[in-house]
């Protein structure tokens, strides 16, 4: 018993410090894209702030929209941005808006597995485009091979993989390529989960990688640094300006900034197929969603210095998680917002 | 039932007519109630339940109809929802894996309880109870990494070449699937079949295979003649539970089905079941009727457990009476 007791004392002691220290604990909830950085932040603002306790659980965009909506946390996390019926019903329910802001940023990018080929594959749109709609079925179309010259590509069916979970990992692979193929757009559209016209569905990013790895001629794709982190091999996309950009921190943050001259106030912004030379064409923001009303001053002061840390500070933690930082323009932009909350 | 026997303590001047006092202060009727509100919990949990998924899928209730459970479509972009390819993988995969599960077993039960000596049968039977209690993901896993490859390598070509011929056999062989998902599915519930029948098989009376035996008929007569109808009903009831347990399965089934809602003859096809999509899809559902329509896939799943177990257990009733009889009450 004894020996039961003190480890478990400890943990109440523990829980005891806790209580007493976060004198303010705040509550949030949504996307699972942007939750090791968030939860990197969150650790690192207590640290500095002890009275401060901010709480993040990754369930999902949907519920993360869902229940800042119901207002069963002070705040929202989300990959693809809310829509207008969305908004609208945060809006009714509350009698105030909500608000977006940008955090990060990340990327999709294609992969493959295809025996003899080991260099990296360039894409075009109308290729990929193709390929997920189920016209173009075998490696050695011409879409692919054109951009592809010197490249030995089989005469095989391609396997394509798709996440079967709703993922804001889909939500930008679909977004992008509503933006390139109106054929796609009418018949499928942009979701985190659609109806594919074709392909096997992994669940999660590492089920998408285990099916693409094990499948000869698979294609498949997964956020940028779930690659990175694995070692895969990824290939080239070409984008608005025609160049082909291999997605990497930097050609992110320049479809960003390629964006941020005409990004809206709401921020609610697709940055997928955006112009810029040295921009990677299948990137996106990530948001956290901040109603713009707080009856406790306390928690929206609390809340505002976050969100002040982050754009400031917390930014350069970002790099370190393989995550791509927000462009100047924008977190100008941003600073400025702070003052909606109120 | 038997509440005659309880000694009625004497000296009471209204000694005839127990009151329920004198009842209550024995325990009998202290008892009865606990029990009863024990069993009445289950009763009550599963028709809230089904309260609750029905009151919750009012919209596609009303926007499909019957509908919902005869076409195949799956949109979530343009709000089109059709069950038909999710029942039908659930019951394919279900099924496959008690065709494997069922002989497997109750073999494996039959030599556990009647022909294995006493210490082999224990020892064995540990470990089946330890395969009883993995979690369904670590089958998955299996799946992922030794199932798969085998089909994509040797099943699938195998099978393709040499009964190719069927409808069954047909199609790519990707390596997921449902005759993937059937097999994963069997591994997962044979232990339950095993155990539950070599309990019930050891149950039998030894009067009943001595008489067999004392008639002159062999070892393997009596147990397949006599102490098989013996057990018949609780081996039925380990199927049921086997069933129940794989139509139900999520997290193995949806690492190696593929998550595609086709519905096609070949096994070797990417199929999908209920429990997969409403697992894969529910966090991330966002719009009402799409929510609606993954709760009212729950409510479908439970009609479809309710049928199937139905009709097992009608298949009982009948075949018990058109065979020998012995079956136990």
């Amino acid at each position: 018993m004894k020996r039961l007791a003190s480890p478990f004392l400890v943990v109440l002691a523990l829980v005891a410090i806790g209580v007493a220290q976060a004198a303010l604990s705040i509550n949030g909830a949504g996307a699972t894209f942007p939750n090791p950085m968030y939860s990197k932040w969150f650790d690192d603002y207590h640290k500095k702030n002890s009275s401060i306790e901010i709480n993040y659980q990754s369930i999902g965009s949907g519920g993360g929209i869902k229940q800042v909506t119901e207002g069963t946390v002070d705040f929202g996390a989300t990959d693809g941005p809310m829509n207008a019926e969305q908004l609208k019903a945060f809006q009714d329910k509350h009698g105030f808006p909500i608000l977006h802001f940008p955090t990060v940023l990340g990327a999709d990018v294609p992969t493959y597995n295809i025996s003899g080929v080991s260099g990296e594959l360039n894409f075009t749109p109308e290729a990929l485009a193709g390929i997920f709609l189920g016209k173009v079925t075998k490696w050695n179309d011409p879409l692919i091979a054109g951009a592809n010259k010197g490249v030995n590509l089989p005469a095989n069916d391609i396997v394509v993989v798709h996440r079967s979970d709703g993922s804001g990992t889909s939500y930008i692979w679909t977004d992008y390529l509503s933006k390139v193929s109106d054929e796609w757009k009418n018949k499928v559209g942009k979701g985190t989960s659609v109806n594919w016209p074709v392909g096997l569905g992994g669940k999660g990013n590492e089920g998408v990688a285990g099916l693409v790895k094990q499948t000869p001629n698979a294609l498949g794709y997964v956020e940028l640094i779930y690659a990175v982190q694995n070692k895969m091999p990824y290939g080239k996309l070409k984008n608005s300006s025609g160049e082909f950009i291999k997605a990497d921190l930097a050609s992110v943050t320049a479809a960003a900034a390629g964006a941020a001259k005409n990004i809206p106030d709401d921020f609610r912004v697709s940055i997928t197929d955006a112009p810029g030379k040295t921009a990677y064409p299948i990137s996106s923001f990530t948001w956290l969603l901040i109603p713009s009303k707080f009856s406790d001053g306390t928690k929206r002061d609390a809340i505002k210095g976050f969100l002040k840390w982050m754009l400031s500070d917390g930014q350069n933690e970002v790099e370190a998680l393989s995550y791509a930082k927000l462009p100047k323009e924008v977190v100008a932009k941003e600073m400025k917002a702070l003052d909606n909350i109120q | 039932m038997a509440t005659t026997t309880t000694t009625v303590p004497s000296a009471g001047p209204i000694a005839g007519s127990r009151s329920f006092i004198s009842r209550l202060r024995d325990g009998d009727e202290i008892a009865r109630l606990v029990t009863f509100i024990f069993a009445g919990t289950v009763v009550l949990i599963t028709l809230l339940l089904v309260y609750e998924l029905w009151r919750e899928s009012y919209l596609p209730r009303h926007k499909f109809g019957f509908g919902f459970f005869v076409t195949s479509v799956w949109d979530p972009i343009f709000d089109k929802f059709g069950a038909l390819p999710f029942i039908y993988g659930t019951v394919v995969t279900a099924g496959l894996a008690l065709l494997i599960a069922v002989p497997l077993g109750i073999g494996a039960a039959i030599f556990l309880a009647e022909l294995a000596p006493a210490r082999v049968s224990d020892t064995l039977q540990f470990f089946i109870d330890l395969l009883a209690a993995v979690p369904s993901v670590i089958y998955g896993l299996l799946g992922v990494f030794v199932v798969i490859p085998l089909m994509r390598q040797y099943v699938q070509p195998g099978l393709k070449n040499s009964l190719g011929f069927l409808p069954f056999f047909q199609g790519p062989a990707y390596g997921v699937g449902f005759l993937t998902a059937g097999i994963v599915l069997a591994i997962m519930v044979i232990p339950y079949i095993i155990s539950v029948s070599r309990e019930v098989l050891i149950s039998v009376p030894r009067d009943q295979r001595e008489a067999a035996l004392a008639l002159g008929s062999t070892r393997w007569e009596s147990t397949w003649k006599v102490v098989l109808p013996f057990a018949r009903t609780g081996i039925m009831g380990s199927i049921f539970l086997a069933l129940a347990r794989a139509l139900g399965e999520t997290m193995a089934v949806t690492m190696v089905i593929g998550n595609t809602p086709t519905i096609s003859a070949s096994l070797f096809s990417p199929g999908y079941s209920i429990a997969a999509v409403i697992a894969n899809e529910f966090t991330e559902a966002t719009g009402d009727l799409y929510l609606q329509s993954l709760i009212e896939l729950g409510l479908v799943l439970f009609l479809l457990t309710f049928l199937l177990n139905g009709l097992a257990r009608l298949l009982i009733v009948v075949t018990s009476q058109r065979g020998s009889g012995m079956g136990q009450a």
